[in-house]
C-alpha cells in the first residue's frame, strides 16, 4: 500500500495534474452553487474537455476535482437561498437555512466546508485501506436490504414530528410518497397518474420538486412579509468563525458520520442521500435534549452531519466504481462512462493493471479536499455578503435562480408551470404550519423504496423474504427504534419533569 | 443595365448551389444540421447527436452543427413537437433508437416512426446474455437447464421496464430456445449499475444487457458473455458466441438513428443520407465511433423503414404473447 501512495503521490503531483485539481475544484465549486447544475450535469460537461487530455489520471483527476467542488458548491445555495440543487444537500438546508437566517450565513457556510473537508479525507482514508475489502461486504446487500435501508432512511422525518406535528409530518411524508408514484414506474411499462399529460410521463423532477417546496415559498415569504427579509440579526454577517467550544460539539458528529457516510456510500444502490437523511436522523437522535430541541432550527450539529455524511458517500461510490466497475449514482455512470472512454475499464483489475490510476485518484481526493477547504475559507465573508444585499435585489436574485434551476436541466418550459404551481400550494402548506422537508423525503426516497419493494416481492415471491433474510430485518427494526426511541425518551422526561414539580 | 443586380444575385446565387458541395475541402453535403434531441444532456441519444455532429462538422461534411435538448414524455414530446412544426424543421434532424418502436406500440407515444420522415440507421448494439465469472452456468444450454428445472429461482435482470428492451431480448431468446417466454422471472432495475450489483450479489442469475457494455464488464472479468444477438461473432470480442452457433435461431440489434420532419423534401432527406453515407469514410468518425465503442449498422432510407418494420413486427408478436399489448 505504501509504494501505492507513493506511485500516487509522483504522479498526483505533477505540475499538470495539480492544476487539473485546482482547476476542476474551481469549476466545480461555481458552477455547483448554481441550483440546478449538480456534479451530474457539470460532469457531463467536462467529460469532452477531459477526454481531450488523454492522459487517463489527468482527466480522471480533473473529473474528480469538478465532483468534490461540485457536491461542495451544492450547499452553498441550500444554506444561502433555502434551494438545494441536489438531493444530497436537502438534509443541509433544514439547519444551514435557519442559521443564515440567524444572521449566521457565515458560520453556517465555515461549519460546512470544516464537516465537507473532514468527511472527504476520512472517506478517502477509508477507501485507501479497505476498498477491496468493503466491494465484497457491498454484495451482500439484495434488493431486500435496500428496501429496509430506504425506511430507515424514512425514519428521518421523525425529526419533523415535533410537539402535536406527528399527524402532520406523517401526512406530508404520504403525500411525498404519491408523488413518487406518477410517472413511469420501474416495474410497469405504462404510465401511472399522468392524466395524459406528456410532462408528467418521467414523473415530477427532483429538483422543480426541490425548488417548489424550499425555495419558491421562502422567496414569496418575503415578498409577503417585508419584515421577514430584515433578518434577525438586522442584516449583518456576524460570527464567521466557529468557536473552541463549537468545534468540540460537531467533532464527534463528524468523526461518526463520516464513518456512516462512507459505509452507505460504498452500497451500489444507497449513496449520498441516504447517507445525509440518515446522519441527519441518528444524529438528532442521540443528541441530548437540548440538542435535540435545536435540531431544524439552525443547529451547528444538525449541518454538520449531512455535510459529513453526504462528502464521505461520495467517496464511497467510488470503492464499487474502482473495484467492481459498478456505478452506485448518476454521477459515478457518467464517470464510469468516461473512463471507458479513456481506454480504462475500472474492476477488481484496475489495481494491478494501471495502479498508478487507482493511486493518483486517491491522492487526488486528499489534495483537492485540501484545495477546497483552502479555496473556500477566505472567501465565505464575500459570499455569505450575498443575504446583506437590499430585499429588492435579493427576491428577484432567488427567484431567477429558483426558475433557472427548474428549467437548465431539462430544457423543458412546463417545469416551469410545475413548479410555480407547488410553490403557490407549498407557500400555503406553509402558512397552514405543515413541514415540507418531510414531503420532499418522501418523493425522494418513494421511488427507490418502491422498486427495491417490489423486485425483492418477485425475486422471491412474496412477501415472505422480510422474514427470510434476517438482514433485512434487522434494518426494520433499527427503523423503528429510529422513531419510537426519540417519543419514548420525550415521555420518560415529561414523566420525570412532572415528577419533580 | 436595369437587370444588373437581379442578374447577380441569381446568378451568385446559382454559383452558391452549384459550389456548396464543392467548398471545404470540396465535399460539404450540408450547410448546418439542427439536431433535436428528445432527452437530456450525457444520455445515450444526447451522446450519439454530439458525436456524429462533432464528426460530420470536424470532417467538413456539414457547416456547422447545432444541438437542442428536449426531454420530456421519455422522448415524446421531440417527437410531437417535429410532427407539429414541421413545417418549419427543415434543418433538424431528431435521433432515436429502439424504444420508439417499443413506445409506440405500448401507446405510450400517440406517433409512430413511420409519421417522420426515415433518414437513416447510422450505429447499433447488439444485445448479450451474461453470468458472473465466477457462475457454474457457462453457456446457453447451462442457462436453459436451470430455467427448465426453476423458472422463479432462474431470475433475469434487465435495465429496462418489463416489457422494455432488455425484457423483451430475455423473453425473445427463451422462446427461440423452445422455451415458454412468458415464464421468464424478470427483474428490472434502473439503467445502469444497480442491475450489475444484482448481479454480483447473486440476486439474478443472468443479465440481459448491451453487447458494448457486457463487453466492458467481460474484459474486466467480472462477467462471462453466454450469448450475443448477433449473425456472427462480433470481432471486437470474439470469444462471446452468439445465440445461433448455440442452436438459438434469433438476432436483434438495439439501432440509433436519425429522422426528419414529415414531409421533408426528398432533395433535403437525399442530402443528409449523403452526408451521413460519406461520414463512415473519415477518420474523424472513426475516432468517436471507436472512442465510444459503438458498431457501424448502416440503414439508408427505404432499408432502414423494411428493417423498422421488421422489427416492429417481431416485438409486437412478442409483446401480445407475453400479454403487453
Amino acid at each position: 500500500m505504501l509504494e501505492g501512495i507513493l506511485i500516487g503521490l509522483t504522479t498526483a503531483f505533477t505540475g499538470t495534474n495539480l492544476f487539473m485539481v485546482i482547476g476542476g475544484c474551481l469549476i466545480g465549486t461555481f458552477i455547483g452553487m448554481l441550483p440546478g447544475l449538480g456534479p451530474m450535469s457539470i460532469i457531463a460537461i467536462m467529460i469532452p474537455v477531459a477526454i481531450s487530455i488523454g492522459d487517463p489520471s489527468a482527466a480522471l483527476i480533473l473529473l474528480a476535482g469538478v465532483y468534490y467542488g461540485a457536491i461542495f458548491g451544492g450547499s452553498t445555495s441550500s444554506i444561502l437561498i433555502n434551494a438545494p440543487g441536489v438531493a444530497s444537500t436537502v438534509a443541509t438546508s433544514f439547519d444551514g437555512y435557519p442559521l443564515a437566517r440567524q444572521g449566521k450565513a457565515g458560520k453556517a457556510l465555515t461549519v460546512a466546508a470544516i464537516a465537507s473537508f473532514c468527511g472527504g479525507t476520512i472517506g478517502a482514508i477509508l477507501l485507501m485501506i479497505f476498498a477491496p475489502m468493503l466491494a465484497s461486504v457491498a454484495l451482500l446487500f439484495h434488493s431486500a436490504e435496500y428496501f429496509a435501508l430506504m425506511v430507515v432512511g424514512l425514519s428521518a422525518i421523525a425529526a419533523f414530528a415535533g410537539t402535536g406535528q406527528v399527524g402532520k409530518a406523517l401526512l406530508m411524508t404520504f403525500l411525498g410518497l404519491i408523488m413518487a408514484t406518477v410517472g413511469e414506474g420501474a416495474l410497469f411499462n405504462a404510465p401511472r397518474f399522468t392524466m395524459g399529460i406528456m410532462d408528467l410521463q418521467s414523473g415530477f423532477g427532483f429538483i422543480t420538486l426541490a425548488m417548489a417546496m424550499f425555495a419558491l415559498p421562502e422567496a414569496l415569504y418575503l415578498v409577503l412579509d417585508p419584515a421577514r427579509s430584515n433578518n434577525e440579526a438586522g442584516g449583518e454577517i456576524k460570527d464567521l468563525r466557529i468557536t473552541r467550544d463549537e468545534a468540540k460539539q460537531i467533532a464527534p458528529v463528524i468523526g461518526r458520520q463520516s464513518i456512516q457516510g462512507f459505509l452507505i456510500g460504498v452500497l451500489p444502490g444507497a449513496g449520498a442521500t441516504i447517507a445525509s437523511f440518515l446522519g441527519y436522523a441518528v444524529e438528532r437522535n442521540i443528541a441530548s435534549k437540548e440538542d435535540q430541541e435545536q435540531f431544524g432550527k439552525g443547529s451547528i450539529k444538525g449541518l454538520a452531519a449531512p455535510e459529513a455524511a453526504n462528502n464521505a458517500a461520495a467517496t464511497g461510490s467510488f470503492v464499487p466504481l474502482l473495484t467492481l466497475g459498478i456505478p452506485g449514482s448518476g454521477t459515478t455512470a457518467i464517470l464510469l462512462g468516461a473512463l471507458i472512454a479513456l481506454n480504462v475499464t475500472p474492476g477488481p483489475r484496475l489495481m494491478i493493471d494501471e495502479p498508478e490510476v487507482f493511486w493518483a485518484v486517491i491522492v487526488s481526493m486528499y489534495i483537492g479536499n485540501l484545495v477546497l477547504l483552502f479555496l473556500n475559507l477566505p472567501l465565505i465573508p464575500y459570499i455569505a455578503k450575498v443575504l446583506a444585499v437590499p430585499r429588492t435585489f435579493l427576491i428577484p436574485f432567488i427567484l431567477f435562480f429558483t426558475l433557472m434551476g427548474a428549467y437548465i436541466g431539462q430544457n423543458n418550459a412546463t417545469e416551469l408551470l410545475i413548479l410555480v404551481g407547488f410553490g403557490i400550494c407549498a407557500t400555503i402548506l406553509r402558512f397552514a404550519d405543515y413541514p415540507l422537508a418531510p414531503l420532499l423525503i418522501g418523493f425522494i426516497l418513494g421511488q427507490m423504496l418502491e422498486d427495491n419493494f417490489s423486485r425483492s416481492m418477485q425475486l422471491e415471491g412474496g412477501i415472505g423474504f422480510i422474514l427470510e433474510r434476517p438482514m433485512t430485518m434487522g434494518l426494520l427494526a433499527f427503523a423503528v427504534l429510529l422513531v419510537v426511541l426519540p417519543t419514548y425518551r420525550a415521555r420518560i422526561r415529561a414523566q420525570g419533569i412532572a415528577d419533580g414539580d | 443595365m436595369k437587370f444588373t443586380r437581379r442578374v447577380l444575385m441569381t446568378t451568385a446565387a446559382a454559383v452558391m448551389a452549384l459550389s456548396t458541395p464543392a467548398f471545404a475541402d470540396g465535399h460539404q453535403k450540408v450547410e448546418s444540421i439542427h439536431f433535436l434531441i428528445p432527452g437530456g444532456a450525457g444520455g445515450g441519444w444526447d451522446g450519439t447527436a454530439r458525436g456524429t455532429g462533432q464528426a460530420l462538422t470536424e470532417a467538413g461534411l456539414v457547416g456547422s452543427a447545432s444541438y437542442e435538448n428536449m426531454s420530456g414524455g421519455g422522448g415524446g414530446k421531440a417527437i410531437g413537437y417535429l410532427i407539429e412544426n414541421a413545417a418549419s424543421q427543415e434543418g433538424t434532424l431528431m435521433v432515436n433508437s429502439t424504444p420508439i418502436v417499443i413506445r409506440s406500440l405500448t401507446g405510450i407515444f400517440p406517433y409512430n416512426f413511420s409519421d417522420l420522415t426515415l433518414v437513416a440507421g447510422t450505429i447499433g448494439d447488439y444485445a448479450a446474455l451474461v453470468v458472473p465469472a465466477s457462475s457454474d452456468i457457462s453457456d446457453m444450454a447451462g442457462l436453459l437447464e436451470a430455467y427448465k428445472a426453476d423458472q422463479q429461482g432462474t431470475a433475469i435482470g434487465g435495465g429496462s421496464v418489463p416489457g422494455g428492451m432488455d425484457h423483451l431480448v430475455a423473453a425473445m431468446v427463451m422462446k427461440a430456445a423452445g422455451e415458454d417466454p412468458v415464464g421468464v422471472n424478470y427483474i428490472p432495475y434502473d439503467a445502469g449499475g444497480t442491475a450489475m450489483a444484482g448481479l454480483l450479489s447473486g440476486e439474478i442469475k443472468a443479465l440481459s444487457t448491451g453487447f458494448s457494455e457486457a463487453v466492458a464488464l467481460a474484459t474486466a472479468g467480472e462477467v462471462r458473455i453466454i450469448g450475443v444477438t448477433a449473425p456472427d461473432r462480433v470481432a471486437a470480442f470474439a470469444d462471446a458466441p452468439t445465440m445461433k452457433e448455440q442452436g438459438i435461431d434469433t438476432e436483434f440489434v438495439n439501432w440509433r438513428g436519425f429522422f426528419g420532419a414529415p414531409g421533408l423534401s426528398a432533395e433535403k432527406t437525399a442530402q443528409y443520407q449523403a452526408a451521413l453515407e460519406a461520414m463512415y469514410d473519415t477518420p474523424e468518425w472513426e475516432t468517436v465511433r471507436a472512442t465510444n465503442g459503438w458498431v457501424n449498422i448502416h440503414n439508408s432510407g427505404d432499408d432502414f423503414r423494411t428493417f423498422l418494420e421488421g422489427q416492429e413486427k417481431e416485438i409486437g408478436d412478442l409483446m401480445r404473447e407475453l400479454g403487453f399489448l
